[in-house]
């Protein structure tokens, strides 16, 4: 058994993690119950604009759609895909879901022979696409706890403008969708070519478009699927907290738990010292009696 | 009469509140509108947005997006936008200095069009900003 010393030195060092870990599951809910404010505020946005190319599509068939962000290829050469991950870890297993789920992604496109461009978010998903050796086709890291649009513009700019070019004949997104506090999924999502039969088709013929119908379609189309990049970074970062806290809430429990069982593992040392000792005198006591 | 004016914004709702007229810069020039406008779907360009309400006007810079007029409800999805009294002048002004030098130094087109999307926002904001200076007694 261990000297109770050494015991000592452990609780009090277990104690310091549980008091860290406390301090961090604390911050940590209040940083959740911002970001899933923010991610309920972005809703409308994409609601309307999901909305709105609902009825500018439904007339948009066959060649109205080529060259937009609505149209099919047939011949699938090469994907793009673009991946939400944390900067940071301490998450549980959140990082590693949307990893996994990205590589089995990856593997199943190449096994039908599509080439796939890697754009991520957060340094974790850069950091493996590094590692693995995928194509890194655009990164951004330090993305903040509540970023603007227009802060996260520029890798879905390159992947929106690589579908128009038709470099990538489809794109896809993986990101950490937020359920409920204790549930996040991976989620993968088709962006190009827009899935237009997700939207409510309501015809309004009766609308004046300015300058075209075909105009204004032109201009949502990037804009919904910018905006849908952006839900799903802000969906991340509810993640990303939601699944930090209770992996902190999990290790201060941990912690608790092991201090517990040190101190009684304290209490047996100090108590077979004492018995030691107690006996030592006695059984000296004894000898110098005789 | 009034009319209902949503703007909406990727990040949040802005504003939700009955109004008399929206003056909204389109691509096409100016447009007021007034309730019983019919249908319309329009794109905005950047400029200034006014809103009268009970005599009082309040202006916004918004830059660019568009605009649904609907039955007396008009709904804006904007870019960004900001109302003209929230808008720091200095700030603006940094701003604009920071944009004119990343367009500067811009490489690929997408740099190039990002720094000139962020200059023409910060050009509007100035001068929706200093608008409402004019216009103060």
């Amino acid at each position: 058994m261990a000297s109770s010393r050494e015991i000592k030195r452990r609780i009090k060092s277990v104690k310091n993690v549980a008091q860290i870990t406390r301090a961090m599951e604390m911050v940590a809910a209040s940083k959740m119950r911002r970001a899933q404010r923010n991610v309920l505020a972005a809703r409308p946005y994409a609601d309307r604009m999901r909305d709105l190319i609902g009825e500018l599509t439904v007339r948009a068939v066959g060649g109205a759609r080529k060259g937009t962000l609505l149209e099919q290829r047939e011949n699938v050469r090469r994907v793009g895909l673009i991946i939400v991950t944390p900067d940071r870890g301490l998450c549980g297993s959140l990082i590693t879901n949307v990893l996994r789920r990205s590589a089995r992604f990856i593997l199943d496109q190449r096994a039908m022979g599509r080439e796939v461009d890697v754009f991520t978010y957060g340094k974790k998903g850069r950091d493996f696409i590094n590692r693995t050796g995928y194509t890194l086709a655009g990164e951004m890291v330090k993305i903040g706890d509540a970023p603007k649009i227009e802060d996260i513009l520029g890798v879905a700019i390159d992947a929106v403008s690589g579908f128009e070019s038709g470099r990538y004949d489809e794109l896809y997104l993986i990101y950490s969708e937020f359920i409920n506090t204790l549930v996040q999924r991976a989620a993968l999502k088709q962006l190009a070519p827009v899935d237009s039969a997700e939207a409510a088709s309501s015809s309004r013929s009766d609308f004046t478009y300015e300058p075209s119908q075909e105009d204004v379609l032109q201009e949502v189309l990037p804009r919904y699927v910018e905006s849908q990049i952006y839900q799903a970074i802000l969906e991340s970062i509810a993640s990303f907290y939601s699944a930090q806290m209770v992996a902190m809430r999990n290790a201060t429990k941990s912690a608790k738990d092991l201090v517990q069982d040190l101190t009684l593992s304290f209490n047996k040392a100090r108590q077979a010292a004492i018995t030691k000792e107690v006996s030592e005198i006695a059984s000296g006591a004894a000898a110098l009696a005789e | 009469m009034p009319m209902h004016l949503e703007i909406v914004t990727a990040e949040r709702v802005v504003l939700s509140e009955e109004v008399d007229q929206v003056n909204a810069p389109t691509r096409d020039g100016r447009v007021g509108i007034l309730p019983r406008h019919e249908p319309l779907m329009t794109i905005l360009q950047p400029g200034e947005l006014t809103i009268i309400k009970g005599g009082e006007r309040v202006p916004f810079a918004v830059s660019g997006g568009f605009m649904e007029v609907l039955s007396s409800r008009v709904t804006i999805l904007a870019d960004t936008v900001e109302r003209a009294d929230e808008i720091d002048e200095e700030r603006a002004l940094r701003s604009r200095v920071v944009a004119e030098e990343r367009l500067k130094i811009a490489q690929t087109d997408r740099d190039m069009a990002i720094a000139e999307a962020k200059l023409r926002k910060e050009l509007v904001r100035l001068r929706v900003a200093q608008m409402k200076n004019i216009r103060r007694p």
